[in-house]
């Protein structure tokens, strides 16, 4: 053992790996590789779903729209003469159509284009929502009659597609709602000036609209009732939500029951959404009877889906608070209920905001319970705050949609007019979540400590 | 704490006003078929357009939905009208007196056509039931014994159709439709093909027999469709093998993408429909609950509206979007002036 050399110098260099490391090595780049490949999945999928809702949604923020002086007559839009708007209410929009289609082929004469296209076929180009558009302008301002107005009429869903490309000449030969022939009459009348695309506000302020008027249909009513539905899960699952965190993480005793309770509430963030619809039906409208279709109702139902997840948010973030905080301030005796509220709530409340806002963004485009309680629904009048035609509960109990839900009865909608339309929809709702997370990562940067 | 302020008076509010809920609703509320959806909003933004009237309400959710809920019972907390593809059934009827709701308005307000429908860009077909019975059932009758449908090609079901596998998009069951296409198709294609003739013979009563012919494979060459037709168009867009089940107003709105089928030698238009030569069609529905009549503001008018010429009639926007409007509408309006309920 006496020869036995106490250090051999390295059979290799330090600088050329030995087998193992070299393995190691390979392993650790083979999994990086592994790890910018999930990432590249991800990014790519991301992609290819913007691109798509990018490419087929945009185009819903631009309409066409056609201008041409509109002769009002008297005797056709106020036959008692009397500019009594109660009495011009009876001349219905099928009655504003004639009026319309007249004053469209009256322009053409004066313009010097001939067509041999016949009224009901020029009226066809025209949305169905324009005699309505015209019959509100004149109800709204009796004084109108009999003069001419040179307004600014939407044009239809296939003439509106034909300008943003969607609609093409060899389709308008197969498709039975629109002919080649109003194709190159709207082009003829786009190269006068007489036929604009403009960025359509309407698409966000306007109601829905019947599956025959695509060009018409907006999405205000369903904004509102997302906002409304918002406004309830902000009001009571935070309060209710930070509450229960409080006491389940500070005061309550650890036995079996608060266990139980702990399984309990992260079970509930995995319950599918649904069940918390077929609860809401059940309790909110047939026990409670509030309305169906109410944003109240909604809220309340999204509340129950959002709570476990911002008490497991809430509780999280309290329990990041040092303990050194809560000592400190009962050694210089405060009491429980001072430090907490004093120091620890405080503290905590960067990651309870960003639960809260994660919470809400989640129930924002939460469709399924909301199928039950009659919120996917052709709804047209704005939902009020304090309805004037509840029958039980008037706070927020007007029949209202929901963004996510506009998308979903749009893509059920026979004119492929609405899948630009649903498209559109989506992108708003994804600026709304986008916005909600941009607030919730500038709460975090704010208020964050780190210990 | 403001939060639990807020908590406090939103619940004190809560507490309020369910005790005063006097005040009753002034806005119509429909559900059911999505087929008559279409319609159901044509008419509802119509009428909000031209009266005094909120616009009602309409909810999808197809025919047995909205039937269920209607017969929910009577009180502003229940639907006023419910939209039916098909017409109401005994058990519903039953349901309804249980709860309550007896005079039931059938308003009968035009049909609906429903096509066969391809690719645009493949060989066109024309259809008889007997090829659909035959591309579709479960199980045939050959010499006395029933035998797995072995017929995987359209030209081996007929030789005159075009060379091409079966892969048929057929309404799930949910619909108001698969029961049309039951009734008018594949049980109309079982008896005239002798196959129910044929199970008769090898001993079964007429009830199997039929039971039997309705019975469709399950292989994955049928495949039912429980979304909407906006489902059937992307499995065709996606499968140009495909021929899916449309209503007749669906493929007038996509007639770019799809080609439409004969059956029967006879092509599927509003005009066929209506005389009644086009072999598949059904009549569509509302239902009115005669409770509600002057209770619910508008629902009389609204219902009124529905069917009056300047709406249902030939000309009007319903028949614009692919209804086959009722030739015997006066008697329908005459049963909504009136108010004349069901006879059960």
């Amino acid at each position: 053992m006496t020869d036995m050399p106490i250090s051999t110098a390295p059979k290799r260099s330090l600088f050329a790996a030995d087998a193992r490391t070299v393995r190691r090595n390979r392993a650790e780049r083979r999994f990086r590789a592994y790890g910018m490949a999930a990432v590249g999945v991800g990014i790519l999928a991301l992609i290819v779903l913007l691109v798509s809702i990018l490419g087929n949604g945009l185009s819903s923020f631009r309409q066409t729209y056609v201008s041409f002086p509109i002769e009002l007559t008297a005797e056709r839009v106020d036959p008692d003469g009397n500019r009594d708007p109660g009495e011009m209410a009876r001349v219905t929009t099928f009655g504003y159509l004639p009026l319309l289609a007249a004053a469209f082929e009256a322009h053409l004469d004066a313009e010097g284009i001939e067509t041999d296209m016949g009224v009901r076929e020029l009226a066809a180009m025209l949305s169905e929502e324009a005699p309505a558009q015209i019959r509100g302008m004149v109800l709204a301002n009796p004084d109108l009659v009999g003069q001419t107005i040179d307004a600014q009429i939407l044009m239809g869903g296939r003439i509106d597609g034909f300008f943003k490309g969607r609609v093409t000449m060899e389709s308008a030969e197969r498709d039975s709602n629109v002919t080649p022939a109003q194709l190159e009459l709207a082009q003829i009348l786009a190269d006068r000036g007489a036929v604009e695309t403009r960025f359509n506000w309407d698409f966000i302020t306007a109601p829905d609209a019947s599956g025959s008027r695509p060009e018409a249909a907006g999405l205000g009513v369903a904004i509102i009732g997302s906002f409304y539905m918002m406004l309830v899960v902000l009001v009571l699952a935070l309060p209710i939500g930070v509450a229960a965190s409080i006491y389940l993480e500070e005061f309550a005793p650890k036995n079996r029951l608060t266990d139980l309770i702990e399984v309990n509430i992260s079970n509930l963030a995995a319950v599918p959404s649904i069940v918390f619809g077929i609860l809401g039906l059940a309790v909110f409208i047939n026990f409670m009877e509030f309305n169906q279709s109410s944003p109240l109702v909604g809220g309340l139902v999204l509340t129950l889906m959002t709570l476990p997840t911002i008490i497991i948010a809430t509780r999280a973030s309290l329990r990041a608070v040092p303990p050194s905080i809560r000592q400190a301030a009962l050694g210089l005796g405060a009491s429980k209920t001072q430090s907490i509220f004093h120091h620890v709530l405080p503290l905590a409340a960067p990651g309870i905001l960003t639960g809260t806002i994660i919470g809400l963004a989640q129930a924002l485009g939460e469709t399924a319970p909301l199928l039950l309680i009659g919120m996917v629904a052709f709804v047209r009048e704005y939902p009020d705050l304090m309805s004037v035609h509840s029958n039980s509960f008037p706070l927020m109990g007007d029949g209202a949609t929901a963004l996510p839900v506009q998308v979903y009865s749009w893509t059920q909608r026979s004119d492929p007019a609405f899948v630009e339309r649903a498209s559109g929809a989506i992108i708003v709702l994804l600026v709304f979540l986008l916005c909600m997370n941009l607030i919730a990562i500038l709460l975090r940067r704010r208020f964050e400590r780190r210990w | 704490m403001s939060f639990a302020k807020l908590t406090v008076s939103t619940l004190a509010v809560a507490a309020m006003a369910t005790t005063v809920s006097a005040q009753s609703r002034d806005n119509v509320q429909i559900a059911g078929s999505s087929t008559v959806l279409p319609y159901a909003t044509i008419v509802a933004e119509a009428f909000g357009e031209n009266f005094d009237f909120p616009t009602p309400v309409v909810e999808s959710g197809g025919s047995s939905t909205g039937l269920r809920r209607f017969c929910e019972g009577v009180g502003e907390n229940t639907i006023d009208i419910a939209n039916s593809s098909r017409s109401i059934r005994p058990n519903e009827i039953e349901t309804c007196a249980a709860n309550g709701v007896t005079d039931i308005i059938e308003v009968r307000f035009g049909y609906d056509g429903i096509v066969f429908a391809s690719d645009i860009n493949g060989p066109s077909f024309e259809f008889t039931p007997s090829d659909w019975y035959l591309a579709l059932a479960a199980n045939l009758p050959v010499d006395g014994e029933m035998v797995t449908n072995p017929n995987t090609n359209w030209a081996e079901v007929n030789g005159d159709l075009p060379d091409q596998p079966i892969a048929a998009f057929i309404p799930g069951t949910r619909h108001g439709t698969r029961e049309v296409f039951e009734d008018n198709v594949i049980l109309q294609g079982c008896e005239d093909t002798g196959s129910l003739a044929a199970m008769m013979e090898m001993g079964m009563d007429e009830d199997a027999a039929e039971d039997a012919c309705l019975e469709l494979r399950a292989d994955g060459r049928s495949v039912d469709i429980d979304g909407d037709y906006t489902e059937t168009l992307a499995r065709i867009s996606a499968d140009t093998n495909g021929i899916g089940v449309f209503g007749l107003a669906f493929y007038e709105n996509n007639t770019d993408t799809l080609q439409v089928a004969t059956m029967g030698g006879i092509e599927p238009t509003v005009d066929t429909i209506a005389t009644g030569e086009y072999p598949v069609s059904r009549p569509l529905f509302f239902y009115i609950k005669a409770a509600h009549i002057g209770v619910i503001p508008g629902l009389q008018e609204y219902a009124s509206f529905f069917v009056s010429d300047d709406i249902a009639g030939p000309f009007g926007p319903l028949a614009a979007y692919g209804l086959v409007s009722d030739p015997e509408l006066a008697e329908v309006q005459a049963t909504v002036a009136n108010g004349t309920p069901m006879s059960n």
